[in-house]
Parts: C-alpha cells; sequence; structure tokens
C-alpha cells in the first residue's frame, strides 16, 4: 500500500472525476484539477468566493462550483480553459446546486425552496419547478439519469413528480400516502422509486416508475421510525435502518421483509468474526530515537493499532441516547451494500465505534469491527467486497472477507482521516483530512493483511 | 380351712395395697362370704342341704339330694358332680370375667386414648381456629389492598384516557396550526417569489461564453404531443425490459427449481420401483395400490413429455405427482422404520431388494473373513503341533497325554464320589426333615383333638355353685397369672412338685377330669417336652403349686395378682347386685 504526498485542500470539496482520470480539488476559492495518475496539475481556476460546493459534469468535462453565501455557481470547462459560465441566483438566495445526469444543466435550489431553477447550458434557456420539498433527500435522478424524482409539497400534501430529464418534462405526478415525506429514491435499474416517511412514522411506499403504487411497508407505529433506507446495487434488497437499532430488508418480488438485522450490545453468534482495534503505543528503542526524531510527527506520537480477534460473547460500548434532545443519536443512520450486493455495512448511531458487516446471502452476522473512536466514514470498493473506513484519526482501515487490516497513514503533521472516497477503478481512494488529502494506492489485486 | 384363711389373706392384702373406696366394698362382700361359709351345722344339715338343692336346680343342675330317697345323707357323687360342675362354672365366669376385665382394660387405655387425641384435636382446632383467624383477617386486608388497588387502576386508566385524549386533541390542533403555518409559509413563499421576479435590481442570470453542445450532439427539440408520447413510450420501455429481464429470471429460476424436481422425481421413481419390484417378490402389496401406483407412473412419465413446456398444467401433474411420489416415499420410509424394528426382534430378510443385496454382501464378507480365520487357526494349530512334537517323538507325546488322562479320570472319580457322599447326606437329612414334619403335623393334630375335648369337658361339665366361688377364684386368678407369666413358670416345676406333695387338698382330687386341658395349656408354653408321657395328677399339682408359689415369692407376680384380684372382685360384686 502506497500512499501520495499530501495536498492542501478546503471544506473537503475533492472529487475525482467520474471517468477516473482527474482529480478536483477546491482551496478557498481556487479549483485545481490534477491528473490522477501523475498527480501533475492539469488546470487552475479561480472563482469568485470560497467554494462551498463543487461537482464533476457526468461526461467528465465540466466542474461546477457553487458558492452558497453569494448565490452563485461558476462552471468550468476541462476541455476549454478559457471558457467560462456563471449563474448568479441573485436575492432568492441558493442552498443547493447539482448537475442534471446529461452535463449540460444545473439544478439549483433557492432560499427556502422556494423553487428548483433549471438552467441549460446549451441554451441558457432557465426553467423552473415549484413547490420542492425541503426534505432529507427531495430530488433524486434514477442511475441511467433518464428520470428525476422530486419530492413536492402542495397544499399540505405530500407530491411525488417524475420528470423526465431529458426535456423536463413532466412524466408523472402523484400524491404520496405520506404524513410527512422525508425522502426518495430511485432503484438502481431505475424501474422503483422508494418514498419513506420522516421519522414520526414507519412507512415506506414503494412506486412504480409509472406512479402505481406497488407496496406499502411500515414494521411498526408510534415510536420514531426510520433513519436511512438503500437499495442494493442488484436493486433485489431495499435496507431500512430505524430507530430501534434494526435493519430490515425487503425483497423485489413481494416486497416483504425477508430478515431483520439486529443490533445487539452482546454478539453471541458464532459465526461472525469481531475484530477489536487494540492500541498499543510504541516502544521507541533508544537506538532508534534520532531516526524517530526526524520523523517525530508520524510515529513518535501516533499509537499503533492492530485488530485483535474476540472470541463471542462480546460486549460492544453503547452509549445511551439522551430521550429529552430530538434527533437521538439511537438508530442505524448508514447503510452500505458493497458493490456486489454481497455484504451489507451498517452503523448504529449509539454504538458510534461499530462497524457491523452482513452477509446477504447467509442473511446473518459476518463481522464486526469494533473501532478505539467513533467511525466517522465507511465505503465500499466500488469493484471488490472491500470496506475502507475511517475514525478521525492516522489510520486507515480496510475489511475484506479474508481479513481485517489498520493502516498508518504515513504523512508528517499527524494527518486525520475525516472522510473518504473510492477512486471508481478500486484501486485508490482519496483520503481526507481537515485541510489536506492524500491518496492511498492499493496494491493491485490483493488486500493487505 | 386352708382355703378360707387364704382367701382371708388375700382380702387383707387387698386392703393393705389399695385403700380406696372400692377395696373396701370388695371387703365387706368378703367378709359377707367368710361368714356365710359357716352356715352348715351339724343341725341344719337337712335345711342346708334342701337350700343348697333349691340353689343347684335354679342354676340348672341336677339336684345333689333327693327327698325320694329319704336318707339323710346324700349322694355323694352326685354332689361331687355337682361340685364339679360348679367348679367348672365359676371357672369359666371367671374366664369371661378375665376376658371382660382385660376388655375393660383395653376400652379404658382406649378411652384414655381417645382422650388424649379428643384433647390434641382440641387443641389442634384451637390452633387452626386461630390460625383461620389469621388468615381471614390477612384476607380482608389484602382484599382491601386489592380495592384500593383496583380503584387506583381505575384512576390511572381514567387519566391515561384523558390524557390520551388531549395527546389527540393537541395532535390535532397541532396539525391543523401546522396546516395553518404551512399554508402561511405557501403564502409568504409565493409572495417573495413573485417580490424577487418583479426585482428589477440583481436579477437572476446566465452568463456563459458560448453555449455548450448537447451531450448526445443532438438539438433539443420542441414540446410537443409526439415527444410526449415518446416519453410515455419510453418510459413503458423501460418498464416493460424491466419486467422482461424479472421474468427472465424468474424463468432461470424456475427452470433451476424444476431441474431439481425432475432430479428428485426420478430418484425417488428409481427408489420407489426398486421397492415396488421386491415387494413384488415377497407378495407384500396388494393390487389396488400397485394400480394406484403404475397410475401415477403414467402421469408422471406425460409430465416428464411436457416438461419443457413449462404451461401450468404441466407444472400441476409435477408438483402433483412429486406430492404423490413424495408421499409414497414417506410411507415407505416409514414402512421401513417399522420393518427395522421388527427386523431387530426376528430376522427377516423382505425388508428392501437394495438392503438385502448389502447384506447379502455383507454376509458373503463375514463369511469369506471366517473362513480365512478359520484357515489361520489350522496354521496355526498345525505350527503347535510341530512345536510340541519336534522334541519328543509321537508315542511318547501320546503315552504323556495317556497318564495326564489317567490323572485326570482319577481326580474326577474321587470327585464323584465326594459328591454322591454329600448327595447321599442331603438326602438323608431331607427324609428327617420331611419326618419330621410329619410328626409335627400328627401331634399338631393330636393337641387340636385334645383342645377340642377339652372345651367340650369344659363346656359340658359347667355347674352352678355359689359358694365355691372365692377359693376357685384364687385358683383361677394362679392359671391365669401363669398363662401370664410364662417365663417364671418355666423355672418353677420342680420346686413346685417337691411343695405340692405336702399341700393336698380337696380340689385336686376332684380335678383330675380337667388334666386334658391344663395340659394342653401347658405343652402350648412348652413347660412339658412332647414325648413326655402326661400324668393328670401331677398336672394338677402344678397348678397347685404355681398358685402357691406366685402368692408367696414375687412381689411383681403379687402385685398383678392383687389387680386382677380386686378387679375380678368389683366385677363379683357386680354381678352379685346385678343378680340381687
Amino acid at each position: 500500500m502506497n500512499f501520495s504526498e499530501v495536498f492542501k485542500q478546503s471544506n473537503q470539496l475533492c472529487k475525482i472525476s467520474p471517468d477516473g482520470k482527474y482529480l478536483a480539488t477546491c482551496v478557498q476559492y481556487r479549483l485545481v484539477v490534477r491528473e490522477v495518475s501523475t498527480l501533475q496539475i492539469l488546470q487552475l481556476y479561480t472563482c469568485l468566493d470560497q467554494i462551498s460546493h463543487m461537482d464533476w459534469s457526468s461526461d467528465s468535462l465540466f466542474i461546477l462550483c457553487a458558492m452558497y453565501k453569494r448565490g452563485l455557481v461558476q462552471v468550468w470547462s476541462l476541455e476549454q480553459p478559457d471558457w467560462h459560465c456563471k449563474i448568479d441566483e441573485g436575492s432568492i438566495g441558493l442552498v443547493s446546486s447539482r448537475w442534471s445526469p446529461d452535463g449540460r444543466h444545473i439544478l439549483n435550489t433557492t432560499e427556502f425552496h422556494l423553487r428548483v431553477t433549471v438552467w441549460s447550458l446549451c441554451t441558457k434557456a432557465v426553467s423552473y419547478i415549484k413547490y420542492p420539498k425541503a426534505c432529507q433527500k427531495g430530488i433524486d435522478f434514477s442511475k441511467d439519469g433518464c428520470y428525476m424524482a422530486l419530492a413536492e409539497r402542495r397544499d399540505c400534501k405530500d407530491y411525488v413528480s417524475v420528470f423526465v430529464c431529458d426535456d423536463w418534462h413532466l412524466l408523472r405526478h402523484f400524491e404520496t400516502e405520506t404524513q410527512d415525506l422525508a425522502g426518495l429514491e430511485w432503484s438502481p435499474n431505475g424501474c422503483v422509486l422508494a418514498v419513506w416517511d420522516s421519522s414520526l412514522e414507519y412507512k415506506v411506499l414503494l412506486y412504480s416508475l409509472d406512479g402505481r403504487l406497488l407496496s406499502t411497508y411500515s414494521a411498526y407505529e408510534w415510536s420514531l421510525g426510520i433513519k436511512s433506507v438503500t437499495w442494493s446495487p442488484s436493486s433485489q434488497f431495499l435496507a431500512i435502518g430505524s430507530y430501534d437499532e434494526k435493519v430490515r430488508v425487503l425483497n423485489h418480488i413481494t416486497w416483504k421483509k425477508i430478515t431483520q438485522f439486529e443490533h445487539l450490545a452482546t454478539i453471541n453468534n458464532t459465526k461472525a468474526v469481531v475484530y477489536k482495534e487494540v492500541e498499543k503505543r510504541p516502544t521507541v528503542r533508544s537506538d532508534n530515537l534520532s531516526l524517530h526524531n526526524i520523523t517525530i510527527g508520524t510515529n513518535l506520537f501516533n499509537t499503533q493499532s492492530k485488530y485483535e480477534i474476540c472470541p463471542p460473547p462480546v460486549q460492544i460500548p453503547v452509549v445511551k441516547p439522551d430521550p429529552d434532545r430530538a434527533n437521538p443519536k439511537i438508530g442505524v443512520s448508514t447503510l452500505a451494500f458493497s458493490s456486489d450486493s454481497r455484504y451489507l455495512a451498517t452503523k448504529n448511531d449509539n454504538m458510534a465505534s461499530v462497524v457491523w458487516v452482513w452477509d446477504m446471502q447467509k442473511m446473518s452476522l459476518e463481522a464486526v469491527l469494533e473501532q478505539t473512536s467513533a467511525v466517522r466514514c465507511f465505503q465500499w470498493d466500488p469493484l471488490r467486497p472491500r470496506l475502507a473506513l475511517c475514525t478521525g484519526n492516522t489510520k486507515l482501515y480496510l475489511w475484506s472477507p479474508a481479513g481485517c487490516v489498520s493502516v498508518q497513514v504515513p504523512t508528517e503533521g499527524g494527518f486525520q482521516v475525516q472522510s473518504l472516497n473510492w477512486h471508481c477503478g478500486g484501486d485508490s481512494l482519496i483520503l481526507l483530512g481537515k485541510e489536506q488529502l492524500c491518496l492511498c494506492y492499493m496494491d493491485t489485486d490483493q488486500v493487505d493483511k | 380351712m386352708p382355703e378360707s384363711s387364704l382367701v382371708k389373706d388375700i382380702g387383707n392384702s387387698s386392703v393393705e395395697c389399695s385403700p380406696s373406696p372400692l377395696r373396701l366394698v370388695s371387703q365387706s362382700s368378703l367378709h359377707r362370704n367368710y361368714m356365710l361359709s359357716a352356715f352348715c351345722t351339724e343341725h341344719n344339715v337337712q335345711k342346708c342341704l334342701s337350700h343348697i338343692n333349691q340353689e343347684v336346680s335354679s342354676l340348672g343342675l341336677p339336684p345333689v339330694w333327693t327327698e325320694l330317697s329319704g336318707s339323710s345323707e346324700m349322694n355323694v357323687v352326685a354332689v361331687l358332680n355337682c361340685m364339679y360342675d360348679l367348679i367348672q362354672l365359676h371357672h369359666r365366669g371367671l374366664r369371661t370375667l378375665e376376658n371382660m376385665e382385660v376388655e375393660h382394660l383395653k376400652s379404658s387405655s382406649n378411652v384414655d386414648f381417645l382422650q388424649l387425641t379428643g384433647t390434641q384435636l382440641k387443641e389442634q382446632l384451637e390452633l387452626s381456629k386461630r390460625e383461620n383467624t389469621g388468615l381471614l383477617e390477612r384476607e380482608r386486608q389484602l382484599q382491601l389492598k386489592v380495592k384500593s388497588l383496583q380503584n387506583y387502576l381505575k384512576n390511572e386508566k381514567e387519566e391515561m384516557q384523558k390524557l390520551q385524549n388531549i395527546i389527540a386533541s393537541r395532535a390535532s390542533q397541532y396539525n391543523h396550526e401546522m396546516k395553518r403555518k404551512e399554508r402561511e409559509f405557501n403564502k409568504l413563499k409565493e409572495r417573495l417569489n413573485q417580490l424577487l421576479v418583479d426585482k428589477k435590481e440583481k436579477k437572476q442570470a446566465i452568463d456563459v461564453l458560448n453555449s455548450i453542445g448537447r451531450a448526445d450532439g443532438k438539438r433539443s427539440l420542441w414540446k410537443t404531443e409526439k415527444t410526449e408520447a415518446k416519453h410515455e413510450g419510453e418510459m413503458y420501455k423501460t418498464l416493460l425490459s424491466d419486467y422482461d429481464t424479472r421474468q427472465r429470471e424468474l424463468l432461470l429460476e424456475n427452470a433451476e427449481l424444476k431441474k431439481v424436481l425432475q432430479q428428485m422425481k426420478k430418484d425417488m421413481e428409481s427408489i420407489l420401483s426398486s421397492r415396488k419390484t421386491a415387494l413384488k417378490d415377497n407378495k407384500h402389496q396388494d393390487d389396488g395400490i400397485q394400480a394406484v401406483s403404475e397410475e401415477e407412473e403414467e402421469v408422471l412419465d406425460s409430465s416428464k413429455e411436457s416438461f419443457e413446456l413449462y404451461c401450468v398444467h404441466a407444472r400441476e401433474e409435477l408438483t402433483n405427482s412429486i406430492r404423490l411420489q413424495w408421499r409414497r416415499l414417506k410411507s415407505h420410509v416409514e414402512r421401513l422404520d417399522s420393518q427395522a424394528s421388527l427386523t431387530q426382534m426376528g430376522e427377516s430378510k423382505n425388508t428392501d431388494a437394495v438392503s438385502r443385496e448389502t447384506h447379502e454382501e455383507e454376509m458373503d464378507r463375514l463369511k469369506l473373513e471366517i473362513q480365512q480365520c478359520k484357515d489361520f487357526i489350522q496354521t496355526q494349530q498345525q505350527l503347535l503341533q510341530q512345536q510340541l512334537s519336534s522334541p519328543c517323538d509321537e508315542e511318547t507325546a501320546s503315552l504323556l497325554s495317556d497318564c495326564y488322562m489317567l490323572q485326570e479320570k482319577e481326580r474326577f472319580r474321587e470327585e464323584w464320589k465326594t459328591l454322591e457322599e454329600q448327595r447321599k447326606v442331603f438326602e438323608r437329612e431331607r427324609r428327617n426333615c420331611t419326618e419330621a414334619a410329619i410328626r409335627l403335623s400328627h401331634e399338631r393334630k393330636a393337641f387340636e383333638d385334645d383342645r377340642a375335648m377339652w372345651l367340650k369337658h369344659q363346656f359340658l361339665n359347667l355347674s352352678p355353685f355359689a359358694e365355691s366361688k372365692k377359693p376357685q377364684l384364687s385358683k383361677s386368678k394362679s392359671a391365669f397369672l401363669i398363662s401370664k407369666t410364662e417365663g417364671t413358670a418355666v423355672s418353677a416345676p420342680e420346686k413346685l412338685i417337691k411343695c405340692g406333695s405336702g399341700t393336698t387338698s380337696p380340689v385336686p382330687r376332684c380335678v383330675p377330669l380337667t388334666s386334658p386341658p391344663t395340659d394342653d395349656m401347658y405343652r402350648t408354653l412348652c413347660l412339658i417336652p412332647e414325648n413326655r408321657s402326661t400324668k393328670p395328677k401331677r398336672k394338677v399339682e402344678h397348678v397347685k403349686e404355681s398358685s402357691v408359689f406366685f402368692n408367696g415369692n414375687v412381689p411383681v407376680q403379687r402385685k398383678q395378682w392383687n389387680d386382677s384380684e380386686d378387679h375380678s372382685s368389683h366385677t363379683l360384686t357386680k354381678e352379685k347386685t346385678s343378680s340381687i
């Protein structure tokens, strides 16, 4: 495993182009585009203000930089460095900006969710979509880029509008049976739209592309409901994480629950492997001290850690949430399927230092990773069943069915990994620190032990 | 008169021992009896005679003296008979008295016991009553508690209902308010939107250097009915393709499953067919089932043909056939189970062709193994013999073996002899035993006869004799005591015989008739060895002496005596009062 040198970045704005060739990073008001292979700077753009959001167009030709405070969006072209485009939302404000799947339109959501403005880069045309709903995930494009589902609120009722992204033609518009719609998500095959209610009510609705209600699922009533929803890449499963610390998995044929995964504080499952991270202070030998002094920031004050396999039963540290506060830190907030839909990684908020990996074939717990500190972020390798996670310290952790490993990021100045992103080829990772980033290259075709 | 003095003695002793009012009464009665004993004098013989005669006849005995004879002297034989009868009567009376006394004792002890138990039960009753009241009190308290809890529950329920109502009303109010707010919010949004649109300065704007082409290179189209239709079509196309892929997947899965089913069916078929042949061989299956199975066979074939058609009919047939076969297999397995349990008891070969084959194989293998083992053993024997015969030649070996044989034979013979002797001894002993048993039974029979005789005599010789009641009483007491205290009596006999010669009384003389019962009694007490010839006189002496012995020597016995005596006297007085 190799690591690149450290680069500066701000706001953790750092993205690899969809084709995997370029790396765009924002440093204050500057946008830097590098080639991934050489890490040489390819282009350097200067925006009008500090960039608060940056995104690649789907064809990797354009980069969008949004400055929400100023209500401005600037678009840069990779092929034509001279080309520029500036969209000013004016005094109506801007809270969110995104590319349409074709990479020729920009959708801006104005403040107070007054409307969604669709700007065309081809025709400079502007169109508005009124009444967008301010919610967890109000807009979702289907994976093939054909359709966009938008959550709306009119007359105190929830609606979903399905647009054809090609010409923003309203294909379907239907009312949903939700109290307070919280989010919607297309299945990866683009044929089913999952819509879920806010946390006050456990309700998942499944709509066909043509607006038919396929199924409704509710696990329980009264107590706080859904916290997260994820489709498996095969569109076979819909995993629903909820406040009752369980993940329920629906199947795509009957839309009934096929299994549920409970996140228990005590693991008695003998088939699951429990990896526990154990920290160890390095023993500094006197003869090596001089050498250590050189790389003092990296090794001397950083603790080494390794995984130990704990035999069951294992007690997992649980933090009891404050019941008087809103949005209690409990329940499954993060769900992620591996690219082959074989594994599901979950995180329960009141067991913040633990990542659970479930086997979707056996429908059982496969592994538990107990870290020393709270897990910040985890992401599956886009090609292999390999999970990368970080906990805000100087280490990178990887899990694969073969085992588990923790890797010290060998950079100066105590690089603390806050977030990570896989390269679409699956052979490198971007590690994002507070104001830095570094690339981590995997050894080809094998997982480090 | 020795008897009277004796009686007096007894009376005194009784008085001395227990000066209770009861005793006093008995004493007075005894005195009266004593006084009466002098009722016959030289002068009033005739009177007495008539009186006695009267008394005797009143007791239902033959008269002692008949006036017809006219002679003043009485018939001695008749008198003696009468006396004897009286004595018998007396004895009987005494025995009944004793029995009654025993009964009385028993019943009194019973009464005591019952009283005791009564008091205990009363105490228990008291206790349980107390407990009961305690429990009642507790129950009452608990009931009170329950009542209060119920009230509490009711209140709580009411409270809950109230709270629920409040919550519901608040929720509806909240929803209403929220809707109102949302409406207001929307109005504001509208207004804001309007204002922003109307605003001239700082308008929304896009500033592009030059427009770029579409990603697909095409030009955008005008929105028309056509495009709308096209979108619809595309949407349905994607949906259809999705359904298509899903259906294909399902088809594949179904085909997979069907294959599995087919495979299973084939396997079952093979198993069942083999079983069927086996059954046919054994003539076990009746024709009805056979027909059914053949029918199934047809069904299977038809399903096999239409397997590739995926039509509903074929599927139904397949599932049906599988179901049928499965049922058959199940029953078959069950039958096999039962057969297995049967074969465990007795070996039966009609289980299954396959299993029989395996059995046969196994058998063959085992037979082969046995043969091999036998061969092995034979070679070993040969080798051994060779080894043995190698040092000396065969003749000496045979001689040696003969020698050994002879010795062995001798030893066996001796053993046989001793065993035979032992057997004889045992036989003899057994014979002795049987003889003894026979003798015993004989003796027992004799004893039974004797007893019967004695009883008969007893019964027959009952005679009323009022005067002799007292002395007879003491004697009977003694007898009673003997029967009670066997241990001391065993050590007595010799002594008794000695003293017995001195004290001859008129009573012993008339006793001989009673000898068999006493003898019986002694025998029962094991005082007389069985082979001893019974001599009546001696027995009488025994009786007599024993009484004396007990009177004089042992204080314990004496006490008993007294007890029984005063009991008897008590009963006697009672009797008297009742008769008077």
